[in-house]
């Protein structure tokens, strides 16, 4: 103890240093303020795999609008050569019959992601307006709307798209009618929740004081305010909008033939397994890209969004 | 408690109503018949058969008749399949779906959990970065192709697993697999990030700082509590494997429930397509009642709505 105390004694002042930190300027503004916005990019920006997804998507979009126009065949044309490997002439090679499967696929691509992009937005307009009138309105309105979308998300949602595609015949509309009867449910409650949390704050009453009207106030406040929520939403309900069109064109309740899906291609790519693997390669590795691209944009957005993680 | 379990009850027969009525005018309205497939019979045969399961009645007598085979769940015999009740059919084939369910969620959720636990422990190192990888592509690879895939290489090529049918433990494997890879992609996305919040928390820097070792800590303290988003993930694995069935039964030539809703769809089999919806929805509905019940006993801070007013 009282060789402790002994070494105690021997530190002075002298010993300590300062290693910096106290120059006398904290209280200057190390940099220029950003905006959210800005901000939100430069965080998206520093996401690689997010940005490799951008990257993705652009180029599977634009293969998709040009090779079937400056492609040498059609995508239903027949060219007589049956289930040829990928060759110089047929890039992925050629289906049972005698189709290029080059064009096929980004014919395919086209399709999903018109059938994808499509369910989207259909689903963002009325899930927007459901959600945002339910969390405006309040009250007996708010709770007969949300009940009602409570039970068309107790409905299973596959089981509803399967049996009204059985009604309506496989193709692209009733696909798309589809996908969003049920789709829809889960922007509205989001767009709900966010109108709740800012309909409350004072800017908002400001607004309606100076009579703006519900169509004024959903447009300009509600709306930019929620957009972060919303474009989330949206960006991950693209990939799950394609996976359940090849789910479904899988299941032979696709766009019919000949038009070409990469759910029905994979489905005929599998039965052919055997004998032309690449048949069900290709599209296969399209579908999966694109989920995965769509995946990782949403994620990183939600991400780059999330004032949680904000530096 | 009782008073939320009612309403919510309330709301699952509004849901199956709603189901119900819908499945019955949609396949009114749906073209074809179950007898187009055969040979065409005489008008008399078909007139006969039409009367046999009261197709000829007005639609609101059909509708009746069916409300009423719903509530004691009895479809009566498949309009295909003569002399096969739609009820045999389920009590068939249910138990071969569900063994492949039971089987599949048990995959995805071991292998998410675990992948899950891994990346967050490595987080940022190399264990990290291949654990999230395969969960991407877990989540990016449907599974119908991922079926085909395995099917292909590791039961035809390698002769590792049997190639199709069902006749044992082993044709349950690549079939239960192709199921659960989607979810154990997502469950293990949830536990990683759920992980990672709670390690920054008080109690792990404590259970650390007082010398347990790293696993212990997550067995004993954070995975309880990083779990709880896993099990609101019940819920949507329940649908998830149950639609998943559709189409891998189907691949793998398993005589589940679910080819059999796929295959009465196409053969417009009206008596077994509203008997295996009904079945389904009852499932699917129940099973997101229980995950919200369970959520509440496990969690003590989520107060269920309606439970104290």
């Amino acid at each position: 103890m009282a060789q402790k105390n002994q070494q105690f004694d021997k530190i002075s002042p002298e010993m300590f240093k300062i290693v910096g930190g106290r120059h006398g300027d904290t209280e200057k503004l190390s940099d220029k303020s950003v905006s959210f916005w800005k901000e939100v990019r430069l965080r998206f920006s520093q996401n690689k795999l997010a940005v490799f997804g951008i990257f993705v998507l652009v180029i599977v979009t634009l293969l998709a609008i040009f090779v079937p126009i400056f492609s040498p065949y059609s995508y239903r044309e027949q060219l007589g050569i049956y289930n040829a490997a990928p060759s110089a002439a047929h890039w992925f090679g050629t289906d049972d019959l005698g189709r290029d499967i080059f064009v096929r696929v980004w014919q395919g691509a086209r399709i999903s992601l018109f059938i994808g992009i499509t369910a989207a937005v259909i689903d963002l307009i009325i899930g927007v307006l459901w959600g945002s009138i339910a969390g405006l309105a309040g009250g007996r309105v708010d709770n007969i709307m949300m009940r009602i979308a409570d039970i068309l998300s107790a409905v299973p949602y596959l089981l509803v798209v399967i049996i009204l595609l059985v009604v309506l015949k496989p193709g692209l509309i009733p696909m798309i009618i589809a996908l969003s009867i049920t789709g829809w449910v889960n922007m509205a409650r989001i767009v709900r929740g966010e109108v709740l949390s800012i309909k409350n704050q004072e800017y908002v009453l400001a607004a309606r004081t100076l009579g703006a009207n519900t169509w004024h106030l959903i447009m300009k406040h509600l709306v930019p305010n929620a957009l972060g929520a919303i474009l989330v939403t949206m960006t991950l309900t693209i990939p799950s909008a394609i996976f359940t069109e090849s789910f479904l064109s899988y299941l032979g309740l696709g766009v019919p033939a000949p038009t070409a899906s990469w759910g029905t291609m994979a489905s005929e790519g599998n039965k052919a397994l055997t004998s032309a693997p690449w048949r069900l390669f290709f599209p296969a590795f399209f579908i999966s890209l694109t989920i995965f691209a769509f995946n990782a944009v949403g994620d990183g957005l939600r991400d780059a969004l999330d004032p949680k993680l904000r530096k | 408690m009782l008073k939320y379990i009612f309403k919510r009850l309330v709301y699952i027969l509004i849901a199956l109503w709603v189901i119900v009525t819908a499945t019955f005018f949609l396949m009114q309205l749906a073209p074809g018949s179950p007898f187009a497939s055969e040979r065409s019979f005489p008008p008399q045969i078909e007139a006969q058969l039409n009367a046999k399961y009261g197709l000829d009645n007005p639609w609101y007598v059909q509708y009746k008749d069916y409300l009423i085979d719903t509530v004691t769940f009895d479809f009566g015999e498949s309009m295909k399949y003569k002399g096969r009740s739609t009820n045999d059919m389920i009590a068939e084939s249910f138990p071969i779906s569900l063994t492949l369910g039971i089987e599949a969620m048990i995959l995805a959720i071991g292998f998410g959990i675990l992948f899950g636990v891994i990346s967050a422990l490595y987080h940022n190192k190399f264990p990290d970065y291949l654990a999230s990888t395969l969960a991407v592509l877990g989540i990016s690879v449907p599974s119908f192709i991922l079926a085909g895939l395995m099917q292909y290489f590791l039961a035809f090529k390698l002769g590792m697993f049997p190639v199709s049918g069902w006749k044992g433990f082993a044709y349950s494997i690549l079939p239960a697999f192709a199921i659960a890879i989607t979810h154990a992609g997502f469950i293990a996305k949830l536990t990683r990030s759920s992980m990672l919040e709670q390690s920054n928390s008080d109690y792990v820097k404590m259970a650390r700082a007082k010398g347990l070792g790293k696993w212990t800590t997550v067995f004993k303290h954070t995975l309880r509590n990083a779990l709880l988003p896993v099990v609101t993930y019940l819920g949507p694995l329940t649908a998830g494997v149950v639609t998943g069935s559709f189409i891998i039964e189907q691949i793998f030539a398993i005589p589940g429930l679910g080819k059999h809703f796929v295959t009465s769809i196409t053969n417009r089999d009206y008596t077994v397509i509203m008997g295996t919806t009904v079945f389904y929805s009852i499932i699917l509905l129940f099973a997101v009642l229980i995950v919200d019940i369970l959520y509440s006993v496990i969690d003590p801070r989520i107060k269920l709505r309606g439970a104290k007013k």
